[in-house]
C-alpha cells in the first residue's frame, strides 16, 4: 500500500458534510430529499390521517398506524410514505425511517394482493410447518422470504410465533387464520388465491387484500373497505379454545360460587 | 378442594356471539362497573392487592402493588412532581412468546371482560387515557375489541361522566406492527410513543415515568381481564382457588403433541399430570420429552417435572419459571438441538439491537447450533454455547436476553448427551483439506 497523502499533499478545501444538523432539526440533505419527495398521492388520506393523530395524548403515537395507513395506499412503506408520515407529524424523514425499518410488518418492497405468513417457529415447524412453507414457496415458483410471486398474487414470508400454538401448524393470509394447516391445505389455499378466489379463514372475516387489511390496522375497523361491522362477525372461537370450558360443563365442575356480598363493599 | 377446571373467564366464551355486549351483559358484565365506581379508589387498589392476584403476563408481579405504586395526590394539597401529571393504563396485548396463545382467543371471544377490567382498574388508579397494545398480526382479534369500545362508549360504559360518575375515560386500540420485544414493557411504551420498540433503562419505573414520562401502569390482558371477576366475588373467593401465594384461575395453554391441545382454566398450581389428564394425554401414545411451562423463555423440563405444581413458586423450584403458561409439549420423536435451534432463530431475529450482548450473542448462537443441527459441530461447540449464554444472561438491557438462553441452557443440561452424539457423527468423518492446511500455518496443535 502506497501512502500517498504526505505532509505534502495538498489540502482539500472544507466541505460541509451531507449529515450536519441544520437549524430544523434534520440534515440538509433530509429537508432537501423531503422537499422533493412528491406525496400526493396520499392526497385522499389525509383526513384520516388528521383523524389517526387526534386519537392521542401526543401527536407521535400516530406513527405506527399512518405507516399502516402508508401501506394501505401503496401497499408498502416507500420514500414518499416515510415523507408523508414526517409531514403529518412535523417530524424527520430519519425519525420516521428509523421506525419503518425496525418492524417487521413494514414492507419495504411493494407486497402482491395478499400476503401469506408461515410460522415456522418451534411448535408449528415441528408439528409440519416447515414443509408447509417450502411447499407454498414451490408453489408460487420458488420464490424466498418477502418475495412476490410472478403473477403478484402473493408475497410470501416465515413468520415468528401466531400465538395460535395450539391450533398448529397455522398461517396467515392478510393475518387471518388458517388454523391445523397440512402441505395439502396449504396448497389449496395458494391455488385458490391464484384463481382470484378468496378462501375463507377458519376464524375471523372473509379475505379482502393486504392494501385493505391495512385500513383496519390504522384504526378504521368498520370501513366498507375491509368487510365494515359485518366482518366482526364470524366463530367466538377455535374448538380449542373451548375445550376446557366444554369439558369442565360436560363435568360439573364450576369455580367456587360467588359468595351474596362481594369482597369490594 | 376446588374442581380440576375452574372456569372463570373462559366459561364467557361458551356463548353464541360472545363477543358481543349482549351477551357480556347477560352473563353479569359490566355490574363490576357500577361496584367499583361505588367504591372509592384506593379501596379498590387494595381489594386488588389482598386478592393476591400476581401479573398474568409472565413476571407474576403482585398486581395490586403495582397500582400502589402510581403517585397520587395527597388529599387537600396541590400535587407536585409525577403526581401532578395524567396517569396511564396501558394494555400488553402483544402476545407473542413461542407457545402462547391465551390472550389472542380471550379478546376474540370476550374483548368486554378486559374493557370492563380497563375501565375499574383506571377508576383504580385515576387513568383518564387507557390505550391497548395490540401485536398487529392478528386482525379479527383487533376487528372485536374495536366494535366492543364502541359497543361500551355507546352503553356509557366510556367517554365522560361515565355512569353519572363523573369519571371520564376513553380507550384506544393500538395495532403493533410485528416486534417481539414489545411485550418488554417499556419497549411496548417506546413503541406507543410512535418509536422503536427498544426498552428503557429502569429506573425510573412506568409506575414514576411511563407513557410521555408520566405515571403508567402497565399489565396484562389475562390480569385485567381477572379484575371484574375479583370485585364480583371478592379477595376470599378468589383465594379459593390456587395457591397461598399465587391465587386464582389460570388459562393454562397446552400445545404440541398431545391428544387435545387447547386453553384449560384450572387453579394456579395444577401439574401437567393433571393437565395433560385433561386433554386426553399425550398424541398417539407417544411419550414426553420435554416441554415448556410458560413459553420458549421460561428453560425446559422434563417427564421427570410432571408432578411440579405449575404456579409461580413451584416452576421456580424446579429450576424453569411460570411464563405465561404455555406449555409446549414434545414427544419423543422431536430433536432437542433442532427444537433450541428453531427458538435461538427466533430470538436472534427478535433481538433490538439495543445492547451488545443479546444482538451480537444471539447471532452466534444461532450459528453455532444451525452448524451443529447440520452435522458440522463439534463437542467444543457446547462449550462455547454454554460461554455465551453466560455471557448473555444478567448482561443483556433487558429480559429478551435472559429468555434467549433458556432453552440452550436447560436443553444442554437435560439432554447434553444428545449434542454430544450430534457432534460425535461427524468426529469421524475426515476434516476439510484447508482446515489442515490452516492448522498447519498458524504453528496450532492439531
Amino acid at each position: 500500500m502506497s501512502r500517498a497523502l504526505g505532509p505534502e499533499a495538498p489540502a482539500a478545501p472544507p466541505v460541509e458534510p451531507e449529515h450536519a444538523i441544520d437549524e430544523a432539526g434534520g440534515t440538509t440533505a433530509q429537508h432537501a430529499e423531503r422537499a422533493s419527495v412528491d406525496t400526493t398521492v396520499f392526497d385522499g388520506v389525509r383526513d384520516r390521517a388528521t383523524a389517526i393523530v387526534a386519537r392521542y395524548p401526543q401527536p407521535r403515537s400516530a406513527l405506527l398506524p399512518l405507516l399502516h395507513l402508508v401501506q394501505h395506499v401503496e401497499g408498502h412503506v416507500s420514500r414518499a410514505g416515510i415523507a408523508f408520515c414526517a409531514e403529518v407529524l412535523e417530524i424527520t424523514t430519519a425519525e420516521v425511517s428509523a421506525v419503518a425499518t425496525f418492524y417487521t410488518m413494514y414492507k419495504r418492497e411493494p407486497v402482491g394482493r395478499h400476503l401469506v405468513s408461515v410460522c415456522t417457529n418451534t411448535l408449528c415447524a415441528a408439528l409440519g410447518g416447515d414443509d408447509i412453507y417450502a411447499a407454498v414457496r414451490e408453489r408460487l415458483g420458488g420464490i424466498g422470504h418477502e418475495q412476490t410471486s410472478a403473477d403478484g398474487t402473493a408475497t410470501i414470508e416465515h413468520a415468528e410465533c401466531l400465538a395460535a400454538c395450539d391450533l398448529a401448524p397455522v398461517l396467515t393470509v392478510d393475518y387471518e387464520f388458517f388454523d391445523k394447516q397440512t402441505v395439502e391445505s396449504a396448497v389449496e389455499i395458494i391455488d385458490a388465491l391464484q384463481r382470484g378466489e378468496k378462501p375463507h379463514p377458519t376464524r375471523g372475516a372473509p379475505l379482502n387484500d393486504f392494501r385493505s387489511v391495512e385500513l383496519l390496522l390504522a384504526g378504521f375497523f368498520d370501513d366498507p373497505a375491509v368487510g365494515g361491522l359485518a366482518a366482526v362477525a364470524g366463530p367466538s372461537a377455535a374448538e380449542e379454545s373451548l375445550r376446557g370450558a366444554r369439558l369442565a360443563e360436560e363435568r360439573g365442575w364450576t369455580a367456587p360460587p360467588v359468595p351474596d356480598e362481594g369482597g369490594s363493599a | 378442594m376446588t374442581d380440576p377446571l375452574t372456569p372463570v373467564l373462559t366459561k364467557h366464551w361458551l356463548g353464541p356471539e360472545s363477543w358481543t355486549l349482549r351477551n357480556y351483559t347477560e352473563l353479569g358484565g359490566y355490574e363490576a362497573l357500577r361496584t367499583a365506581l361505588a367504591t372509592p379508589p384506593d379501596d379498590l387498589v387494595a381489594l386488588v392487592k389482598d386478592s393476591g392476584l400476581r401479573g398474568r403476563g409472565g413476571a407474576g408481579f403482585p398486581t395490586g402493588m403495582k397500582w400502589s405504586f402510581i403517585p397520587q395526590a395527597k388529599p387537600g394539597e396541590t400535587p407536585t412532581g409525577p403526581a401532578a401529571k395524567p396517569k396511564y393504563l396501558v394494555i400488553n396485548a402483544d402476545e407473542g412468546e413461542p407457545g402462547t396463545c391465551k390472550d389472542v382467543p380471550l379478546m376474540m371471544a370476550d374483548p368486554h371482560s378486559l374493557i370492563e377490567g380497563c375501565i375499574i382498574t383506571s377508576w383504580a388508579i385515576r387513568a383518564h387515557f387507557c390505550a391497548i397494545y395490540v401485536r398487529g398480526e392478528v386482525v379479527h382479534v383487533l376487528r372485536r375489541l374495536h366494535a366492543a369500545v364502541r359497543e361500551a362508549y355507546d352503553a356509557g360504559h366510556l367517554g365522560k361522566d361515565i355512569h353519572g360518575s363523573g369519571f371520564d375515560l376513553d380507550i384506544v386500540v393500538h395495532a403493533g406492527a410485528g416486534a417481539y420485544i414489545c411485550g418488554e414493557e417499556t419497549a411496548l411504551l417506546d413503541s406507543l410513543e410512535g418509536r422503536r420498540g427498544q426498552p428503557r433503562l429502569k429506573p425510573p419505573f412506568p409506575a414514576t415515568a411511563g407513557l410521555y414520562a408520566a405515571p403508567t401502569v402497565v399489565n396484562n390482558v389475562e390480569t385485567i381481564a381477572t379484575v371484574p371477576s375479583i370485585v364480583n366475588g371478592g379477595k376470599d373467593w378468589f383465594r379459593t382457588m390456587g395457591r397461598e401465594r399465587s391465587p386464582g384461575p389460570k388459562i393454562y395453554s397446552l400445545s404440541g403433541h398431545v391428544e387435545r391441545p387447547g386453553q384449560y382454566e384450572a387453579p394456579l398450581g395444577t401439574t401437567l399430570r393433571e393437565l395433560l389428564d385433561l386433554a386426553g394425554g399425550m398424541k398417539d401414545g407417544i411419550p414426553l420429552k420435554f416441554w415448556t411451562p410458560g413459553g420458549s423463555s421460561t428453560p425446559l423440563l422434563t417427564d421427570e417435572h410432571l408432578d411440579v405444581p405449575l404456579d409461580f413458586e413451584g416452576a421456580t423450584e424446579a429450576g424453569s419459571m411460570l411464563g405465561t403458561t404455555a406449555l409446549m409439549i414434545f414427544n419423543e420423536t422431536v430433536s432437542v438441538p433442532w427444537a433450541v435451534m428453531k427458538w435461538t432463530e427466533f430470538y436472534e431475529h427478535e433481538s433490538c439491537g439495543k445492547c451488545t450482548p443479546c444482538r451480537e450473542g444471539c447471532y452466534w448462537l444461532a450459528g453455532i447450533l444451525r452448524r451443529m443441527v447440520d452435522g458440522e459441530g463439534t463437542e467444543a461447540d457446547i462449550d462455547t454455547l454454554l460461554d455465551v449464554c453466560d455471557n448473555i444472561l444478567g448482561r443483556s438491557f433487558c429480559a429478551l436476553g435472559d429468555g434467549a438462553v433458556s432453552p440452550i441452557t436447560s436443553g444442554i443440561k437435560y439432554f447434553r448427551q444428545e449434542f454430544v452424539d450430534l457432534c460425535a457423527l461427524n468426529a469421524g468423518q475426515q476434516r476439510h483439506p484447508e482446515v489442515d492446511r490452516i492448522v498447519e500455518l498458524s504453528g496450532a496443535s492439531a
